[in-house]
Formats: C-alpha cells, sequence, structure tokens
C-alpha cells in the first residue's frame, strides 16, 4: 500500500492532526478547481457568430483572432426564439393581404391590434392636431428640448383622468405614482426587472399572449411559471390552480415573487370578476408576493359583464397596497397601434422611484405626449371616442363568432380584447401539439391565413386558435370565414 | 528497585504521558484524533476535514452574498446633507413587508451622483429670462438651442402635412409590427448621416435598428456584446450616463482608462493595453471598448491612426467597440470627423465587431423626439437588437415627422451650415471669455461642451475640492456645471460646460455669475 501507508503516516505521525486536516483538504480544494476548470472548457462561447471569420488573407499581418466577436448568450437566446408566431409574420410580410390590390394574400389574423377606431383619431389630429403638439402661440420649446424622461406631468394627470373615464367609475388615479412608458410591453419589463431577480419567477395565467413570455424573461432572466386554466372553467383564472401551481414552483425550489394577470385576458377575453380579484390580493398578500394587473386592454372592455379594475379594488383598501401595480396600454385605448405610450401606476414608493429611472430607456416622444395631452383633454371626444370604440368592438366580436359559429366551430365568451379564441379541436388530426401545428400550417398555406395557435399561449388543451379581427372590417369577415371552409372542404 | 526502573521507564512514561495527555486535556481534538487513527482511520481521516473545509466554503459564499445584496454606490461623493437626508426619512418603504428586486433597491436610493443631483436642481428652479431671471441656468445636459428658431419655423410649416395630413393611417405602411422603425425613417436617416459624417460613408438601412435616443441603443448594445459580470473599457473622462446604460440592467462593468491632460485627453494605446491586462488578471472578461467619438465631455475628434490602432487592439484581443458618435455633425474645428464606419470600408477589417450609435438629440437638437439608432454589421447582434427595439420604439407620428424633415434636403443642409456658425460662434466667445477670467479650457473641436480647467480655484487639490467647488457654483452663482468627478476624471479641477443651451447675448451673465465665484475662491484663499 505504497499511496496509503505515507499518507497514513502522516496523519498518524507528528503534527498529526493538523496535516490530517491540511493534506486533505488540500486535495479537495485542488479536485473542486480541477471541476470548475473542466466545466469552464464545456462551456466556451459555445454561440459563436460564424458569418463573418475573415476568408480574405490580402493582408500581410498574421491575423490571430480568425475566430470571430463574442455575441452574448442572452442575444443568441432572443434570435433563437422562432415560434410560429414569428414564423406566420415572416409570411404575412412576404404576401400581405389587400382587399383590392392582393386578394389572395395572406389575411393576418394574429395582429392583436385595434385599428376599428382609427379614422375618429384621424379626424381629431386632422383639425387638431397642429395646435395639440404646438400649442399656442405656436412654438417647439414644449417637443423638441429635452424633457422629464418618466413622462410630463400634464399628460399623467390627462391619463388619469382618461382611465377614470375608461373605467366609467370616478377611481381616483395619483399622477405622481405614474410612470410613462413607451408602450405597454416595456411597462411591463420595467416592473419585472424592479419586483424580481434573475433566476426568479412570475405566475402566469394560460393561455397568455405570445411573445409574453419574451417580454418577461429576455433581459431580465425571471421565469414564467405558467397557471393553466381550462376549457371546463371557460378559461377563467381559478385560484386552486394559482395555489397548486405556487406550491409545486415552491417544491421545485423556485422564488415566486409575483403574478401577472392580463384582465381583460388575451386571447381568451376573459374578465376577472370583483371576487376573484379580491382573492387574489389576499393570496398574494398571504404568500407576500406581488400582483401585476395588466390592463392595457381596459377599454376594450365590450361585454356585458362590468370591467373592475385593480385601481378599484385597491380604493377600499388602506394597507399593505405596496404590492399591487398595473399597467395600462394607451395605443390599445386609442385604437393606434404605434403610438407607442403606455403606463405604470404603481402603489409602492420605491418601486415608482426605480421605474421612473428605468423609464430613461423606453421614453414616449414629446410630440406624441403632447398630443396625447390634448386628445385626452378633450373630454367631450374622449367620452365619444371610448362608446364607439366599444361599440365597433363589440359589433366586429359578434359577426366574427357568428361566422365561425356557422362553420361549425365554438370559440370562449370574451367580454374584451381583440381576439376571439376558438375551439378547433374537431379539425385536427391527432388531438395533441403536433395535430394543432399541422392544422396551423395548413390554415396558414392552404387558407392563407395566419392565426396563433393554442401552443404559442401556452395553452394546455391542443385545438384552440386565436384569432384577431380587431384590423378588418366585415367584408374582410367573409372572405377568412370562407377561406376556413377551404379547410372543412379539404378534411371531409 | 523503583530508582533503577525510572531512567528505563522515563520513555515509556513520556509515552503514556502523551495518550494520557491528549486523553484528559482537549476533548475536541481526542475524537478527531481517534477518528484519524482508528479504523477506517484514512477514509474518515480524509472526510471529516474535507466536510468541514466544505462547510467553511458554504458559510464564507454566504456571507459575500449578503454582503454582495447590497451593492456599494457607484460613486463615492458625499451626499449632499438636505435632499438625501429627507429622503432617507420615508419611511414608507422601508416598512414595506414584500421584497422588490435587487436592481430596484439599489436605483430607488436617491441620486448620488452631481451630475443628477444638478439636474435635479434645475428642474426645482429652472431659469427663465422673463419668468425666473435669478432661477438655476442649466449648463450640464447638451440641449442644442441655438437652432430651435429654424426647427420651430419648419414644423410650423410642415406639421399639417407631415403628421396631420396623412395622419397615422397605418395601413399604407405594413400589416405587420416594424418594432425597429419604418424603412422610409432609416432610409432618410442613412442619407442625412451620410450628410453629416463627411460623405464619405455609406450606411445600409438593412444594418439600422431604430430605438428611443441613443440611451437605449446603447443598452441594447450591452445586453447583446457582453454577458452579466464582463467589462468594457472606456476611456476617461466619459459621459456620465454611460453607468447607467451600462451598469443598471445589462450588468456590464465599465472599466476606465485614464487619460491626462497631457496628452490633452486623448486615448493612448499603451494606457488600453495596461487595462486590459489589469482586467484579465483580475479575472474579468473584457468584451468590448466603448469610446465616443467625438467625445463627450472633452470635445476632441479622434484621428483616423488612432481609429486604426484601436481596431487592431480590438482584433488582436477578440473585442467589440462601441462607437458613440452622437455629435458628429457638430463639430466647429478644423479638424475632420471620421467616422469608424469610414475605416471599415478597408477589407481586410472584421465588421462584426465595430457597432455606431447615433441620435438626433444633438446633432438635429430633436432631443424630445427620442430618435436614436444602432448601426452594427454583425448579423447576430442585429438580430437581437430588432427584437430587443420593441422595448423602446419610436412613436409613429415621430417617425412620420422626421421623416418628412430629413427628407427635406434644402432644410437639412441649411440647418447645418447656421448650426455649424453659431456652435462655432458661442464656443469661440465663450471660450475667451473664461480664460479672460483665467480659466483655461482643453481643445476641442466638436461637441456641445468646454472642458474646463478650474484646479486654480479648488482648495485642497482633490475631489473633495472639486465638490465644494461645484456647490459654490450652484448656490453663489446658480448655474449647474458638471464636475470632471461625475465624469470619473482622474485629475480633480476639470469641469463640463455646456454651452448651446444659452443664447449669444445670455454669455455675459453667465460669465458674470462665474465671477462671482471665482472671485469668492481668490478672496477665501
Amino acid at each position: 500500500m505504497r499511496v496509503i501507508v505515507p499518507l497514513q503516516g502522516v496523519v498518524q505521525g507528528t503534527g498529526g492532526l493538523f496535516w490530517g486536516s491540511v493534506i486533505p483538504c488540500a486535495l479537495f480544494y485542488f479536485l473542486q478547481l480541477l471541476f470548475k476548470t473542466k466545466t469552464r472548457h464545456h462551456h466556451p462561447p459555445s454561440n459563436h457568430n460564424h458569418h463573418s471569420t475573415l476568408h480574405r488573407s490580402l493582408s500581410p499581418t498574421p491575423r490571430h483572432a480568425t475566430a470571430s466577436a463574442y455575441v452574448s448568450p442572452r442575444a443568441n437566446s432572443i434570435t433563437a426564439a422562432n415560434s410560429p408566431y414569428y414564423l406566420g409574420l415572416h409570411r404575412v410580410a412576404d404576401d400581405p393581404y389587400h382587399q383590392t390590390h392582393n386578394p389572395q394574400g395572406v389575411i393576418q389574423l394574429a395582429f392583436d391590434q385595434n385599428t376599428l377606431s382609427l379614422d375618429l383619431i384621424q379626424e381629431w389630429i386632422h383639425s387638431n392636431g397642429t395646435a395639440a403638439m404646438l400649442g399656442k402661440p405656436l412654438s417647439v420649446s414644449g417637443i423638441v428640448p429635452y424633457q422629464p424622461l418618466h413622462g410630463f406631468m400634464e399628460l399623467k394627470l390627462a391619463v388619469a383622468r382618461f382611465m377614470s373615464r375608461v373605467l366609467e367609475k370616478p377611481v381616483f388615479f395619483n399622477p405622481s405614482r405614474m410612470v410613462l412608458t413607451a408602450g405597454a410591453t416595456s411597462a411591463i419589463e420595467i416592473l419585472t426587472f424592479c419586483l424580481a431577480d434573475h433566476g426568479n419567477a412570475f405566475l402566469v395565467p394560460t393561455p397568455l399572449s405570445p411573445g409574453f413570455d419574451g417580454v418577461v424573461k429576455w433581459r431580465t432572466g425571471v421565469e414564467i411559471v405558467p397557471v393553466p386554466c381550462r376549457s371546463t372553467d371557460d378559461f377563467n383564472l381559478s385560484i386552486t390552480s394559482l395555489e397548486r401551481t405556487f406550491n409545486q414552483a415552491k417544491k421545485r425550489g423556485q422564488k415566486v415573487r409575483g403574478i401577472i394577470m392580463t384582465n381583460p385576458s388575451n386571447p381568451a377575453g376573459k374578465l376577472l370578476n370583483r371576487e376573484t380579484l379580491l382573492d387574489l390580493l389576499d393570496f398574494a398578500r398571504e404568500k407576500n408576493i406581488h400582483i401585476i394587473s395588466n390592463e392595457m386592454f381596459a377599454g376594450s372592455s365590450y361585454g356585458d359583464e362590468e370591467f373592475v379594475s385593480m385601481a378599484e379594488i385597491m380604493e377600499a383598501e388602506d394597507h399593505d397596497r405596496d404590492r399591487v401595480h398595473i399597467v395600462f396600454g394607451l395605443s390599445n385605448e386609442l385604437s393606434v397601434p404605434g403610438l407607442k405610450a403606455g403606463a405604470i401606476y404603481s402603489y409602492n414608493d420605491n418601486v415608482v422611484a426605480a421605474a421612473s429611472k428605468l423609464a430613461r430607456f423606453s421614453t414616449v416622444s414629446a410630440p406624441t405626449q403632447r398630443l396625447l395631452i390634448s386628445m385626452l383633454s378633450d373630454t367631450s371626444f374622449v367620452q365619444k371616442f371610448i362608446e364607439v370604440n366599444k361599440l365597433r368592438l363589440r359589433k366586429m366580436y359578434d359577426t366574427f363568432v357568428a361566422g365561425l359559429k356557422q362553420l361549425g366551430i365554438e370559440c370562449t365568451r370574451s367580454s374584451g380584447g381583440f381576439c376571439c379564441w376558438a375551439d378547433m379541436s374537431s379539425l385536427i388530426r391527432s388531438y395533441n401539439e403536433k395535430g394543432e401545428l399541422e392544422l396551423w400550417d395548413r390554415l396558414l398555406n392552404v387558407s392563407k391565413i395566419n392565426v396563433t395557435p393554442g401552443s404559442s399561449c401556452h395553452c394546455i388543451e391542443p385545438g384552440w386558435f386565436r384569432f384577431c379581427f380587431a384590423t378588418w372590417t366585415e367584408k374582410d369577415v367573409c372572405v377568412v370565414m370562407e377561406r376556413i371552409q377551404r379547410i372543412y372542404d379539404a378534411t371531409k | 528497585m523503583t530508582q533503577t526502573r525510572k531512567p528505563s521507564s522515563k520513555p515509556e512514561a513520556r509515552e503514556a504521558q502523551n495518550p494520557s495527555f491528549s486523553s484528559s486535556g482537549m476533548k475536541l481534538i481526542v475524537p478527531l484524533q481517534g477518528v484519524v487513527q482508528g479504523r477506517g482511520g484514512l477514509l474518515l481521516g480524509t472526510l471529516v476535514p474535507c466536510a468541514l473545509f466544505y462547510f467553511l466554503q458554504l458559510y464564507l459564499k454566504r456571507r459575500r452574498s449578503t454582503a454582495n445584496c447590497n451593492p456599494p454606490s457607484p460613486s463615492s461623493e458625499p451626499t449632499l446633507p438636505r435632499t438625501s437626508s429627507r429622503s432617507n426619512l420615508s419611511a414608507r418603504g422601508s416598512i414595506s413587508r414584500v421584497r422588490i428586486s435587487r436592481l430596484a433597491t439599489q436605483i430607488s436610493r436617491p441620486d448620488e451622483s452631481l451630475y443628477y443631483v444638478g439636474l435635479d436642481r434645475v428642474s426645482r428652479d429652472p431659469y427663465h429670462a422673463l419668468d425666473n431671471p435669478d432661477g438655476v441656468i442649466q449648463l450640464g445636459l447638451a440641449d442644442n438651442k441655438l437652432c430651435l428658431d429654424l426647427i420651430g419655423e419648419w414644423v410650423a410649416r410642415n406639421l399639417e402635412d407631415s403628421v396631420v395630413g396623412t395622419g397615422l393611417n397605418i395601413n399604407g405602411i405594413a400589416p405587420y409590427q416594424t418594432y425597429d422603425g419604418l424603412m422610409e425613417l432609416k432610409m432618410a436617416l442613412s442619407d442625412f448621416m451620410h450628410q453629416v459624417m463627411g460623405e464619405s460613408v455609406k450606411f445600409d438601412p438593412s444594418n439600422m435598428v431604430l430605438t428611443a435616443g441613443a440611451t437605449p441603443a446603447i443598452e441594447i448594445l450591452s445586453f447583446c456584446l457582453a454577458d452579466q459580470g464582463n467589462a468594457f473599457l472606456v476611456p476617461t473622462p466619459y459621459y456620465p450616463g454611460f453607468d447607467r446604460d451600462v451598469r443598471w440592467r445589462p450588468g456590464v462593468d465599465l472599466i476606465p482608462v485614464h487619460c491626462r491632460s497631457a496628452d490633452n485627453f486623448n486615448l493612448n494605446i499603451t494606457a488600453l493595453e495596461q487595462a486590459y491586462s489589469q482586467a484579465r488578471k483580475r479575472g474579468v472578461k473584457v468584451r468590448g471598448i466603448l469610446i465616443s467619438n467625438p467625445s463627450n465631455p472633452v470635445g476632441n475628434i479622434m484621428t483616423q491612426d488612432m481609429l486604426y490602432s484601436l481596431l487592431d487592439f480590438a482584433e488582436e484581443k477578440n473585442i467589440h467597440i462601441i462607437a458613440d458618435e452622437v455629435f458628429a455633425g457638430s463639430t466647429y474645428g478644423s479638424e475632420k470627423f471620421v467616422s469608424l464606419a469610414e475605416i471599415l470600408d478597408s477589407d481586410y477589417i472584421d465588421k462584426s465587431r465595430v457597432h455606431i450609435v447615433y441620435g438626433l438629440s444633438k446633432d438635429l437638437s430633436l432631443a424630445g423626439f427620442r430618435v436614436g439608432v444602432i448601426c452594427s454589421f454583425n448579423d447576430s447582434v442585429l438580430a437581437a437588437a430588432k427584437k430587443l427595439s420593441r422595448f423602446s420604439s419610436i412613436s409613429a407620428p415621430t417617425q412620420r415627422l422626421v421623416t418628412s424633415m430629413l427628407s427635406d434636403k434644402r432644410f437639412i443642409r441649411e440647418y447645418f451650415e447656421t448650426n455649424r456658425k453659431r456652435i462655432q460662434q458661442v464656443h469661440d466667445e465663450f471660450v475667451d471669455c473664461l480664460s479672460k477670467l483665467g480659466i483655461k479650457c482643453a481643445k476641442s473641436c466638436a461637441g456641445m461642451y468646454c472642458w474646463a480647467d478650474m484646479n486654480g480655484l479648488i482648495r485642497p487639490y482633490s475631489e473633495k475640492g472639486e465638490i465644494e467647488l461645484w456647490e459654490k457654483f450652484l448656490s453663489i452663482a446658480k448655474i449647474n456645471i458638471t464636475p470632471g468627478s461625475s465624469c470619473h476624471c482622474i485629475e480633480p479641477g476639470w469641469f463640463r460646460i455646456c454651452f448651446t443651451t444659452i443664447t449669444l447675448e445670455e454669455i455675459p451673465l453667465v460669465i458674470e455669475r462665474i465671477r462671482r465665484v471665482v472671485e469668492s475662491c481668490k478672496s477665501s484663499s
């Protein structure tokens, strides 16, 4: 025992205890180092950009660095995200449908924006735009120089008043709790940065909007834990399901920091009623987590039930409000995609302070802010707009759902948003995700309509599809129905 | 009998003593030693110390991570007594049970960097020629107000047609979302940049990603080029905003490469080499160099040779270069601005490591519009940046307005000539007046700042003295200027003063206020 004897000798010899500790420790330490360097070798920057290695050897100087420049893995994981959502968008981009110019093109039904009331906005801008942006007397000093990066106070005031009008209730919004951002998605990302660290998680009810997990995950590193909602519950959120998912996450060792719920939800269009909201608040208090209420579709609630905002619930609460945060999306409310204006409303002072500083990375352009201040302060216009917008959305929804019903496709009853959530499981060949994607592909290539498959929305039941109707007219709806008919005929 | 036994029994007695010594005293040692010397002695004798050592490491790691929970604030300047203490008294946040992120905890604290404190003071008491003539004059933010009249005229004339008339009709644009900017705007910007940068470099619109200002552009590039914990080398003094753009959310560190007044604050490659190797020794992975050219705050332009050396350095170390060229069009000296993109046209250079950031806030005075652009030749970076730009998109009406403005070539030409002339006028006048007061400025040929040497006025010759002088400027003279320490300048006494926020006529007023401070310093010394 040539190895053991000397060691044992050392161990048992003079200073036995000392050497008996130091030597094994030293060996152990070097073992750890060895493992560490081994793992480092296994994970080199493996996502090298191979496009630009040098081939041209005209230069006389020897080039050591034939290795291409490092691109961070987080950038590569962002570009790798190629769900059907993005693939569909590309197909539409190549061959977009147009009623007159390209009637055989691909119809975009995956674009969850609303342009039904864009004409009202355009009319308003036409008559008031110049004065709105330049003020009286006409001057650019309100739009050209640097402005506070978290939004003008006048706009915050205007948004506060506008949201009360949208909710049709006298809910008070304190403008100093508001932070304006370049769209609702930036607002959600900023809140995520403020409420959770890298590696933490948020509970999010599914189905959810595709691309939503990118918004939450890409830069922040915060995971999404889906809380599945089922067709048996009509895709309403159940607290038991939330509780169960929370406990499962805890067992797995994931630190859940909050819940993000979209109300009205996208894609199912469900509203959260008062009791559920109160239950959610209790749940959040019990588990000591945050609630982000994503109300970017609040103004598009056209259903018969009343829309209850989290803000309304919080009015009655006077303690433990630090955990509630609301997100608004003005682009959606005003039916102008591309306006890029959203807001964070938080009851937590530290979050407001942090978000105000982070808003420097997602600022709302000053001319847009001025436009909005004027527009939102025009109370008669706002009133009329909200009513007309809701009516048009309702009408469009009814038309679309009726059309699908005639084809034998049922939709969940939506009360808000720009989409309908349709059950097409009867048309899929195998009742699983593969069958669903196959149907999506047929819809894209045969029917030439781009819809969102439920798997992109993390829906737990296969066969559900999201149709966004708010960018089309009734005539276009007929075309869509006729095209879906093609699939039917093909299967039969 | 015992006597004769004694000597022979001595060693035995000693041996007997040892075990008795170890067994009687030192209750701790005995069990370990027993384990070590007992059955399976080697195995346990190894396992037990190893286990102890492992737990020791765990304990140290946990201690270190709780210590890192409260990261040290970015700058070590002493906080001003008034504002910071008042906000520290706000107990609302501290008694909240629910936890917010580490980032939010760090950011929500009141600003310590004097750059931001100064901006805050101005916003509370801003100078206005008529309404508030005793307010604080803003000389710490590069807002180009010299040509506001030209912009104002153009907008008043054309707003109807460009935005109000055609409106926000998106059906004419595209049925899908372009987060990274409309193609028309990219093309217009490409032409504009070509003109601004001396008409010697062409930017391909498909290599551009538009963002809401140059600030998110820098942040997006930091996300794409480096991981958390990596670092960029940055020559000092540098724009204080970089600390936020690069450190906060991307988590990338900034390693200063000090430049000195003896070189007129020009970068030298030896200093760069040194900083790089020191970083390597510390185990920090340097992923790129971040430069501003023309430089902020000094205002010097990098020579073509310097740019070539930088590219070679980057090539050798296999790192990126981010060039912030926002002041490219605000040159007034005799030197010609050369963009990094111009150098790239040579064949043998690897373009994929060069990324240029530009924006309209400085050269076209449109700071409120929030228009910035990333130009990159690296497909991976472009693909990622396009997706990330959805968080910092430019509003559609603004895109239309700016496209219209940039397409009006006659206006742009006229604006440029006037802007250049006015900047030169104000710069020369201002520097001249400062030198009459005994304050010398670094030689600059671009940008909107004077980099002024006030080391004669500070006592002691240290950062503390500089801060005291800054405070004097703010409270006695009521002007906000940026101290060199906020720009991480290694030599105390330098201050950054923006001269484009005031008109030619207002210069005497500013000089008078500065004189007050100069005199008060001279009298107190």
